[in-house]
């Protein structure tokens, strides 16, 4: 079997989606150590050096053009799946079991990574796009810092942003364990221990990022 | 009991379907869910009316051949139970309740509640098997296999083919069903040789059939009659894995 | 005709390796060549085709169910026997041949059945390549049990589910050969009708159960392995669609049937709930080997089966036969059972049951349990809870099965178990070869009537399908094929296929145009009522002479009342059932006549008319030695044929499991 056949049979692609979401749930423990600087509550000082560090350094930067290239292939093969998916079954069923087989999140993984997407959208257009934007046109970085406290004001803001972590958050729980399983990890003898994980990474992930508009909200972080 | 029944009418596999509702009277709570229909179809046959077509045939959950989505559940809702081993116990006087055949554009209907699993023999015939000619067997004894490896073998190699996974699952994959056999014949040494091919090839063949692709929901673990375990489908992936990185598998 | 059973010359032990060596062979690029139809797909069937596809012939195989994997082999549960002696318990070809005539009654050839004895161990081996997960013991080497009728351990099994895993093992080598080209697979199909060319076999008719056309299909030979014919009795434990309709319509063009009366009933199963029954299901024989058979001392009793004091218990089986108790044979243990319940000792609501009771397997292996993980002076419900552990692992998927049937705990209460219809010893006569009278027409399994006698015993019916299928057809069907190399493949264009089909298409026209009143379920059920009550577990003259009235008449009302909705082209259950049944109605006075004719008692044919003083079957050795094989004479119309049975190794004596 060569390489192409190896990543286009039905395993192959969720190996895909399984390798670029674990690239992706790495990216999250990076960006959420990296924003949780702010809570040393020192005006900035730590969060700033650290986000300078993350958009000059070279590695960084060479990274992160392939973060965005796993998170296009990511949705983009997620999205084909779920179409593909969903074409198996022309006729639907009258009555489906619902909750009783399966979990609601593991079935609406599509719906909630659109979601999460669109979040990012927004997110990126605020933040990132700018700090680039400004960077590649000679006018050096931002003071994101700033940025965030300003944005984080915004009432509306605020609760997009924490939708979006409980979307983040719903989409871990089954991409968690599923990454690994598409592995081959879920056996008696480790399914549990990545399922624990999972549960506590979905959790204590995204609170950790909703925390961050709402401290700015709150004024707990100034 | 007295129930409503709502049954997926389909007078072959070009025409389309409809829902059409019966009454039975006097259903005993000692039949079994087929029982029923043997009773619908009787009153059905007295008014010279055309029976439910349905799939059954050795009504003591093994052969695999019943096949009805109940009240939107795959073999109804008994854990571990196929049709033919449901009893009306579960239900009460008045209950409704919707049969429908399983829907999966690679099982197509043959009429009502009959649909066309031949696809599960064509996923078989890609490589669930071990290669050994008659005659060309070893003494039984000569290869001692780890109980613990055996008794997992058995049961993968439990599963009866009835195609419940393909029906629970939302995306209308075949996984659980090709992992169990996968899983059955790479536990045992004599079904070493061939492993990595056989993954492949079944998987490949799967796609062929038009099944869907597994997302790991668990539906079908939750709806098979014989317990066959996700594991199966962990151990599925890793044979795959293996097969890309040894390059194993060339088949079609 | 005389019959000419074909049995080598020679000593037993050497009969099989003389035919062996001394056979004619078919070359490999003749192989090619030769057609060969296979109708059925259980165990004989299966094995048959997967061994003939991997020798080169082309094979094409037929099975009414959706998949060949379904086919009711699948259903047994407890083991298969094989004469390995990896107990180290004095086992050998000898003691498994000795054991199968015994069970059989002295009514079985003594050269098939050596045989059988003698492949048996071929066949663990062939498996275990194929990768059947059989039970293992902590050291990685194959476990065994104890089975009916037996004194050594030889039982082989996968759990509960032997049949299904023995299936599925000969199922993917039949679909690998399917893979590869040489079988072609025909599911929903159903053979209605043979053709015949010259006085041999040449082809089917079949029906395509999807559409509901007729097709044409040529064959050197055409291989029968389509099952028994249990459900003649409507319950049964056969499925639902099992049927002896390509058995009858060979048997109708001239194929002898063999000893059709000889029907087992098997002991455990559950008994029946009411008149909605469809079938009954089997509780394995494996069950006899840890639980009690009792039934209470007192007639009539109506109490709980928990409040019978102990003394009060009746344990009938080891009272009457100490040296194998619970574990005689299963006509013994199904006519004790009877007898019982006739005299007014039955349980439950229907008073048609008696206890199979665990409760003392589960304090002893508590017990036993208690004592490994060194629990010291342990409480009644601490050894209760350990036992019922040991017995889940054992049994638990049958007691399961047991609990979701009856909505009973059997682990607290003792399962309420009776007789059924279970397995068929008669079938198409068969020489040697296996092959009937009808050259080129053999028949495989269950589907012939030649090694089990008058009783079989419990896992000798997947012994034999494989035996069959693996090891024996492969050399016999060659032997004979060698002379057909010449012969090039018939079109199906030859006047006898439009005969044939003419003939089957003119009687689903007249079944389809009766147009009369009552479902064909219900004919079935009436023959079935007939069959248990006149020709079941026990029989006599005078019932058996009026149940063949009775299915006259009824078979009469059958071709002038019968109502089958739908149409011919057409996937149509009720059509196919119509056919099935139409043979029943036709086969079960054959049965009656045999059991007529046998003015004995042997294995599964009970005459009231012959019993010892204590109630034991009494054969009638001076003149009943011999395989009853009859031929279809036209309508009603049979004449029986008698193949003499000679035992040179064996003395038949009284069959003894005191």
């Amino acid at each position: 079997m060569n390489w192409k056949n190896a990543f286009s049979t039905s395993i192959g692609k969720k190996l895909q989606m399984s390798l670029t979401g674990l690239f992706l749930i790495i990216f999250l423990i990076v960006h959420c150590y990296i924003n949780a600087q702010i809570f040393y509550n020192d005006g900035g000082v730590r969060f700033t050096e650290a986000a300078h560090f993350m958009g000059t350094n070279f590695v960084i930067r060479t990274i992160e053009l392939g973060l965005f290239a796993f998170l296009i292939l990511h949705s983009v093969q997620g999205l084909l799946l779920w179409a593909k998916n969903r074409a198996r079954r022309n006729t639907r069923y009258a009555v489906n079991a619902g909750n009783s087989t399966s979990k609601w999140y593991s079935r609406s993984m599509a719906l909630l990574g659109t979601l999460v997407l669109l979040f990012l959208v927004l997110h990126l257009s605020k933040f990132w796009g700018p700090n680039r934007l400004s960077q590649t046109t000679g006018n050096g970085e931002l003071d994101l810092y700033t940025m965030m406290r300003d944005e984080f004001q915004v009432t509306w803001v605020v609760i997009v942003y924490i939708l979006g972590c409980i979307a983040l958050g719903w989409h871990l729980l089954h991409g968690f364990y599923s990454a690994f399983q598409t592995l081959g990890l879920g056996t008696h003898r480790y399914k549990g221990i990545i399922k624990g994980i999972g549960v506590a990474f979905s959790i204590i992930v995204p609170v950790i990022f909703a925390l961050m508009p709402v401290s700015f909200y709150m004024g707990w972080v100034s | 009991m007295n129930l409503t029944l709502k049954v997926w009418k389909q007078k072959n596999k070009n025409e389309k379907g409809h829902f059409e509702t019966y009454q039975v009277k006097d259903i005993s709570s000692e039949m079994s869910f087929l029982e029923m229909f043997d009773v619908l179809n009787e009153q059905l046959v007295a008014e010279g009316k055309e029976p439910i077509a349905f799939d059954h045939d050795c009504r003591e959950g093994i052969c695999g051949m019943c096949s009805m989505h109940i009240n939107g559940r795959a073999h109804g809702p008994w854990h571990h139970t196929t049709t033919c081993q449901l009893h009306m116990r579960e239900y009460k006087n008045g209950d409704t309740i919707v049969v429908e055949p399983w829907r999966a554009n690679s099982f197509p209907v043959i009429k009502d509640l009959v649909v066309d699993r031949t696809s599960f023999d064509r996923i078989i015939e890609a490589g669930g098997y071990i290669s050994v000619n008659t005659g060309n067997a070893v003494d039984a004894n000569a290869l001692p296999i780890e109980k613990q490896k055996a008794d997992e073998a058995f049961a993968a190699a439990a599963c009866i083919g009835c195609g419940a996974c393909v029906a629970a699952c939302p995306n209308a994959s075949a996984m659980l069903f090709v992992s169990a056999k996968v899983s059955h014949l790479a536990l045992l040494p004599q079904g070493d040789p061939e492993r990595k091919t056989r993954a492949v090839n079944m998987i490949q063949q799967m796609d062929k059939e038009g099944f869907g692709s597994c997302t790991n929901i668990g539906a079908c673990e939750a709806e098979c009659p014989k317990g066959i375990s996700l594991e199966n489908i962990a151990r599925l992936n890793r044979e795959y894995i293996g097969a890309v990185f040894s390059g194993s598998g060339e088949g079609a | 005709m005389t019959l000419n059973s074909k049995i080598p010359a020679g000593p037993l032990e050497s009969k099989w390796k003389n035919y062996k060596s001394t056979c004619k062979l078919v070359n490999p690029a003749n192989k090619r060549h030769l057609d060969v139809i296979v109708i059925g797909t259980g165990l004989a069937g299966a094995s048959a085709a997967a061994s003939l596809g991997e020798m080169g012939y082309k094979v094409k195989t037929f099975c009414f169910q959706d998949s060949p994997r379904r086919a009711h082999s699948i259903a047994a549960q407890g083991g298969i026997n094989a004469a390995k002696n990896y107990q180290n318990d004095g086992d050998s070809t000898y003691r498994l041949f000795y054991d199968t005539i015994k069970g059989g009654d002295y009514r079985a050839r003594e050269g098939n059945v050596y045989r059988l004895a003698e492949v048996s161990a071929n066949i663990i081996d062939q498996c275990v390549a194929q990768g059947v997960p059989f039970a293992r013991e902590y050291g990685g080497l194959l476990s065994n049990r104890s089975f009916g009728g037996v004194q050594v351990q030889r039982t082989f099994y996968a759990a509960g589910q032997t049949g299904q895993q023995l299936l599925i093992g000969a199922y993917q080598a039949l679909e690998r050969q399917v893979a590869l080209g040489n079988v072609t697979q025909y599911s929903r199909h159903e053979m209605q009708e043979l053709v015949m060319i010259d006085g041999k076999a040449r082809g089917i008719i079949a029906r395509n159960l999807v559409t509901g056309e007729l097709e044409r299909f040529f064959g050197h030979a055409v291989l029968l392995c389509s099952g028994g014919y249990g459900n003649v009795f409507y319950l049964s434990t056969n499925a639902m669609g099992s049927n002896v309709t390509a058995a009858w319509k060979a048997h109708k063009k001239g194929a002898y049937f063999g000893n059709p009366c000889f029907t087992q009933i098997h002991p455990t199963c559950i008994p029946v709930s009411g008149d909605h029954q469809s079938k009954l299901t089997l509780m394995s024989e494996s069950l006899r080997n840890d639980g009690r058979i009792w039934v209470p001392k007192k007639q009539g009793d109506s109490r709980k089966a928990n409040d019978i004091p102990e003394e009060e218990r009746d344990y009938y089986l080891e009272r009457r036969y100490p040296a194998f108790g619970n574990l005689v044979p299963r006509d013994v243990a199904s006519r004790a059972a009877k007898e019982r319940c006739d005299a007014g000792y039955g349980v439950g609501a229907s008073k048609q049951a008696v206890y199979l009771d665990y409760s003392s397997a589960i304090e002893r292996y508590g017990k036993t349990e208690a004592n490994k993980q060194g629990i010291e002076n342990p409480d009644a419900r601490t050894i209760r809870e350990l036992g019922e552990g040991v017995v889940k692992e054992k049994y638990g998927n049958l007691f399961e099965m047991y609990e979701k049937i009856t909505g009973e705990d059997p682990y607290k209460v003792p399962m309420r178990i009776y007789p059924a219809v279970h397995y068929t010893m008669g079938g198409l006569w068969v020489d040697y070869e296996l092959q009937t009278n009808i050259p080129g027409l053999y028949a495989l399994g269950e589907a012939n009537f030649s090694d089990h006698g008058a009783n079989r015993l419990g896992a000798s019916a997947l012994m034999q399908g494989l035996a069959d299928g693996y090891f024996v057809v492969p050399y016999t069907l060659g032997n004979n094929l060698a002379d057909d190399i010449r012969t090039k493949a018939i079109p199906t264009d030859h006047p006898a296929f439009e005969a044939a089909e003419k003939e089957v298409s003119d009687r689903i026209n007249r079944l389809m145009n009766i147009k009369g009143k009552e479902s064909v379920e219900s004919f079935h059920k009436r023959l079935g009522k007939i069959m248990w009550n006149k020709c079941g577990m026990a029989r006599n003259a005078q019932g058996l002479k009026e149940a063949i009235e009775e299915i006259k008449a009824l078979r009469k009302e059958f071709w002038s009342n019968v109502f089958i909705p739908g149409d011919i082209k057409e996937f149509n259950p009720e059509l196919d059932k119509a056919g099935r049944v139409a043979d029943f109605l036709e086969l079960g006075e054959l049965m009656c006549l045999d059991a007529l004719n046998r003015n004995e008692s042997c294995g599964g044919h009970f005459r009231e008319e012959y019993q010892t003083e204590d109630g034991e079957a009494l054969r009638q050795d001076d003149q009943y030695m011999y395989v009853s094989a009859w031929e279809y004479k036209g309508d009603s119309q049979y004449e029986m044929h008698k193949e003499a049975l000679d035992y040179e190794v064996v003395h038949p004596t009284q069959r003894s499991y005191k």
